[in-house]
């Protein structure tokens, strides 16, 4: 029993962080209909913009700062317009393929312009472990877990409670109504490109202590990330939190107790019966259009 | 120029093509054979996943798996001392069997959940390659596997093998040719353009994308049965999802849903990072950014540009035609 | 008298052809994982190769030769390995180095042997020099030779009588616990969990409440350096006290970085390691460092011993004779008196395998403590 609480806390953690990765891709699906598989590359990227500034010689709270405004710059405004604009009405796919492209070259260039190596990165959580039901969990984790939360919170909130959220909602809806009755659908679906942004660099910066500043890190996280949202639903926020948590949850007692060898089997498992029985995933609503 | 110039003109340059694959490599070193038989095993894994996104408008994530699936029954069955053409028949069952199974319960529900049901699929794949030792040999992956003997001749030098490889390039196009001629064919073109009329129309929308898929998994299988005697060796790393993406990247590159386009788009996939390599460390980085602006550019690929210019011609040609006939309507009038 | 005027020309070609050649770099192709799931090991193994060639072309090449290396990017794949070395070996090499990826050694090996090129690889897979090839050489020891030294401490000085295995499921780990699972059979050591885990994985605590349920004597912990890091510390977090035996891979100065206190107290066998005590390989790690801005791991030592194999071969034959290199490294030793790039005496036997001096270590206090040094067997 001990085990299983062990591994629940630890599964939880580790879900905590493909959670937050797959927050920002149902954010860009919904508004934009991106399927962004550059999303991994995106959040192992701020971490060497911080790395870079601290190389310079700046202060570890600038170089976050930097790190989150060059992210938003990069990753938010210049992703929308040089990418997605120009492609964002040809459909779906050829965007998606050009999103594979980009993280082919992003990793390359991390790689090539500072190093293969693994660096490890200061966190801004102390290290150390506290105890939870009598189990030690390290503090990192749960700064992940807590901005996970804090940002599904503070999304949902922005998304029912402002009028600013109910305009975004509206653009994402149904762009050309929302267009008729004054909504700056332009502006809203920037917007959800900078906020996608801003919470890659803020994942970045909580992550990167546990997963080190590696140019290959993405691949791991941009996958698990795809599925977690998939397994809660494309479309909801929420979703894609459960989603995250229930992957890393899934993943921990397969290892535990089906094998090892096939852990990563169990969670494919999992999707396909989730597509089974309820194709609009765990939270996810049920979409209009049948193509 | 006459329509029947044209025509001759189009024999005339394809045939040239073909002379050129055939002839050209024959003083090749044993790199630009590799290269290219690497590419003619690529176009035909493309052309299958051609056939269920271009044509019939489902994405599969699975078509790296398939050409795994396709290169393992290879691999094991020629070092068994079985014949390639026996494994190749295996290949084709076994990858159009397993296709049709998983895409019937996908298509039940929606049409894109092929795509994540196939996804899941990929990894499945992967991990029983890799885990299941008493098969696959595992992570060790299985060497020495030996070049086919056809008609008496023995294919383990670079040239006899690259036209085994161009010549199921040649077969396979032929076969699909046909069935995008045939009924079927037009019925899965119909099926992604408007699939309710297509439905209205009697068509069996479920059956037929569920074949186009199962047939464009069997052509992953082809490749794959080709793969394994020309590398000689595999293990379950090169078959895992990013195989996958690549023969996608290729079939939009190339221009999904046109005949050539997995010919052009396996050739920008194979050659263009080879072309990229004089510049060192950031080939890769070109390439990404190459097939970026490509699609940037025009997002239907490269044959979408071709498509583009010729309807552009056309539309001038047709108004030019109104700019002459308008006047002498005038005057009848 | 004509016949005296033809070989008087036919002596100035010879000639003028040798002055030519004289002052031609020696052609040397690398093929490495430079892109794709290998990349750390190819870049390292690429950086110790160009700093190897610089040093040696700085002191005026071999034979009065400079060296010239290419390198080319196999992507961890080995179909494109097979293709890159193809094209390597189209171009005539002096010498092939890489891959470092096992199964792209095994995909191209045979190439380069057909080829009669020698071919100086990363590869620590047991089998690779196993099947007569006769132009294949390690520049570390394969795993046939590493694992029984750990096995046997594990036996004569740990005592243990069961063991837990974890290994990270590529060549490299499926390979090392193979070899290790087997010597344990010989010593009545009996396997109580075998645990395989992934490449890049960051959490481990299933893994380990397997180990705690198991309850072993010692944990053997084969993995790459982050992930011995990450598994270092949940080790800790739950509380398991048996000892920690590993490779270079666990006690690295890379992992005591990355896993701080819960490094201590691992021990491991040690074959290259910019730890070592002793002087030429500290002073090699204060170059590259000053080079490239990083403590490189057991392949940026790997690239640039393969460059000092090629230079004392070659010295040996006396000539730059792509077809005697082979010859002249099996049974050859070279002593780090005579030839510092070396670093450590080495012993390159039949078979292609190298001898030398190996370290038990274990971490105290954040330190590499050596416990023990295994002399050079001959």
């Amino acid at each position: 029993m001990s085990n299983l609480l062990d591994l629940l806390v630890a599964g939880l953690a580790t879900g905590a962080i493909y959670a937050i990765v797959a927050v920002g891709f149902t954010l860009l699906w919904q508004t934009s209909q991106t399927i962004n598989f550059a999303q991994g590359e995106f959040v192992m990227l701020p971490a060497f913009l911080m790395l870079a500034a601290m190389h310079a010689g700046v202060p570890f709270w600038l170089a976050i700062i930097f790190g989150i405004l060059l992210s938003m710059l990069l990753l938010g405004l210049g992703f929308k317009m040089l990418l997605v604009d120009p492609m964002l009405r040809h459909g779906v796919l050829p965007l998606a393929i050009a999103t594979m492209a980009l993280a082919i070259g992003i990793k390359e260039a991390v790689k090539q312009f500072f190093s293969a190596e693994a660096s490890p990165f200061p966190s801004i959580v102390p290290a150390g472990d506290i105890s939870v039901f009598g189990r030690l969990v390290s503090l990192q984790s749960l700064g992940v877990l807590a901005l996970a939360i804090s940002a599904v919170v503070a999304l949902t909130l922005l998304l029912n409670r402002t009028s600013l959220g109910h305009q975004m909602q509206a653009a994402a809806q149904n762009p050309t109504v929302a267009r008729i009755i004054g909504v700056p659908v332009e502006r809203m679906i920037l917007l959800t490109f900078l906020i996608n942004a801003f919470l890659v660099a803020l994942a970045s910066l909580l992550i990167t202590p546990i997963y080190l500043a590696k140019f290959s890190s993405g691949e791991v996280l941009g996958q698990a990330a795809f599925i977690a949202a998939i397994v809660g639903g494309f479309n909801q926020v929420r979703g894609a939190i459960a989603g995250g948590l229930l992957i890393g949850v899934v993943d921990n007692l397969a290892a535990a107790y089906v094998s090892t060898q096939y852990r990563a089997a169990v969670p494919m498992l999992l999707l396909i019966v989730i597509i089974l029985f309820r194709p609009q995933g765990l939270l996810g609503r049920p979409e209009e259009r049948t193509v | 120029m006459s329509a029947a110039t044209k025509k001759y003109l189009r024999i005339a340059f394809g045939l040239a093509v073909i002379a050129a694959l055939i002839f050209v490599p024959m003083n090749f070193n044993r790199y630009g054979l590799f290269i290219l038989s690497q590419w003619a095993v690529m176009t035909i894994a493309a052309m299958g996943l051609n056939l269920t996104l271009g044509y019939a408008g489902q994405v599969s994530l699975a078509q790296g798996a398939f050409v795994g699936i396709g290169a393992y029954t290879a691999a094991i069955m020629t070092t068994q001392g079985l014949p390639l053409i026996g494994a190749l028949g295996v290949s084709i069952v076994l990858c159009f069997a397993i296709g049709w199974l998983l895409g019937y319960p996908a298509l039940r529900v929606q049409h894109h959940y092929l795509a994540f049901v196939t996804l899941a699929f990929s990894t499945l794949a992967f991990l029983v390659f890799r885990n299941e030792d008493w098969l696959t040999k595992g992570i060790y992956g299985i060497s020495n596997i030996p070049r086919p003997h056809l008609f008496g001749f023995a294919t383990n030098k670079p040239l006899p093998f690259y036209y085994v490889c161009l010549g199921s390039l040649g077969i396979v196009s032929l076969a699909v040719w046909w069935l995008i001629r045939s009924p079927w064919g037009r019925a899965f073109v119909a099926l992604r353009e408007n699939p309710i009329r297509a439905l209205s129309l009697g068509i069996d929308t479920r059956r037929y994308t569920l074949m186009a898929f199962a047939i464009g998994s069997a052509l992953g299988g082809v490749a794959g049965t080709l793969y394994a005697p020309l590398t000689q060796y595999i293990d379950p790393v090169p078959f895992n999802l990013s195989l996958s993406l690549d023969l996608l990247m290729m079939v939009i590159v190339g221009g999904s849903g046109f005949y050539f386009g997995p010919f052009l788009g396996a050739m920008i996939a194979v050659l263009l990072p080879e072309w990229l390599r004089f510049t060192q460390g950031y080939y890769l980085m070109l390439y990404a950014l190459a097939v970026i602006l490509l699609l940037i550019y025009s997002p239907t690929g490269i044959l979408g540009i071709l498509d583009r210019y010729l309807t552009e011609r056309r539309t001038k040609a047709a108004s030019a035609l109104r700019e002459v006939a308008k006047p002498k309507l005038e005057t009848a009038a | 008298m004509k016949s005296k005027i033809i070989a008087g020309l036919m002596l100035a070609a010879l000639s003028g052809g040798a002055a030519f050649a004289q002052g031609a770099p020696i052609k040397i192709a690398d093929v490495a994982e430079l892109s794709g799931g290998g990349a750390t090991v190819g870049n390292n193994w690429k950086n110790g190769i160009d700093l190897a060639v610089e040093e040696v072309n700085a002191k005026g090449g071999v034979l009065g030769r400079k060296l010239e290396v290419s390198h080319a990017d196999s992507q961890s794949n080995p179909g494109i390995a097979r293709a890159q070395v193809q094209k390597a070996l189209d171009g005539e090499p002096y010498v092939l180095l890489g891959p470092g990826y096992s199964g792209s050694v095994k995909v191209t090996a045979p190439l380069a042997a057909e080829a009669e090129i020698t071919q100086i690889m990363g590869g620590e897979a047991a089998e690779l020099t196993q099947g007569g090839n006769k132009y294949l050489f390690r520049t570390s020891f394969g795993q046939q030779s590493s694992m029984p030294k750990v096995a046997k401490y594990i036996n004569d000085e740990l005592k243990a009588k069961s063991v837990a295995i974890v290994w990270v499921n590529n060549d490299f780990g499926k390979g090392g616990r193979d070899v290790i699972t087997k010597e344990f059979a010989k010593y009545n050591i009996k396997v109580a969990a075998d645990l395989s885990t992934e490449a890049g994985q960051a959490d481990f605590a299933a893994d380990v409440s397997k180990i705690k349920a198991a309850a072993p004597d010692a944990v053997f912990v084969y993995v790459n350096e982050e992930e011995s890091a990450r598994m270092l510390k949940e080790l800790k977090r739950q509380g398991v006290t048996a000892p920690l035996i590993g490779e270079t891979t666990l006690v690295g100065q890379k992992v005591v970085e990355l896993a701080g206190d819960a490094a201590n107290g691992a021990r491991g066998h040690v074959g290259l390691t910019t730890d070592a005590p002793v002087d030429l390989v500290k002073a090699f790690r204060e170059k590259f460092v000053k080079k490239y801005n990083y403590v490189p791991d057991h392949n940026g030592i790997k690239g640039y011993l393969a460059i000092y194999m090629v230079k004392a071969a070659t010295e040996k034959m006396g000539k730059v004779d792509p077809k005697g290199v082979a010859n002249a490294l099996h049974g050859l030793t070279i002593k780090a008196a005579q030839e510092p790039g070396i670093l450590m005496d080495v012993t390159f036997d039949e078979k292609g395998d190298i001898d030398r001096q190996g370290f038990l270590v274990e971490i105290v206090d954040g330190k590499q403590v050596i416990k023990q040094v295994l002399p050079k067997l001959n």
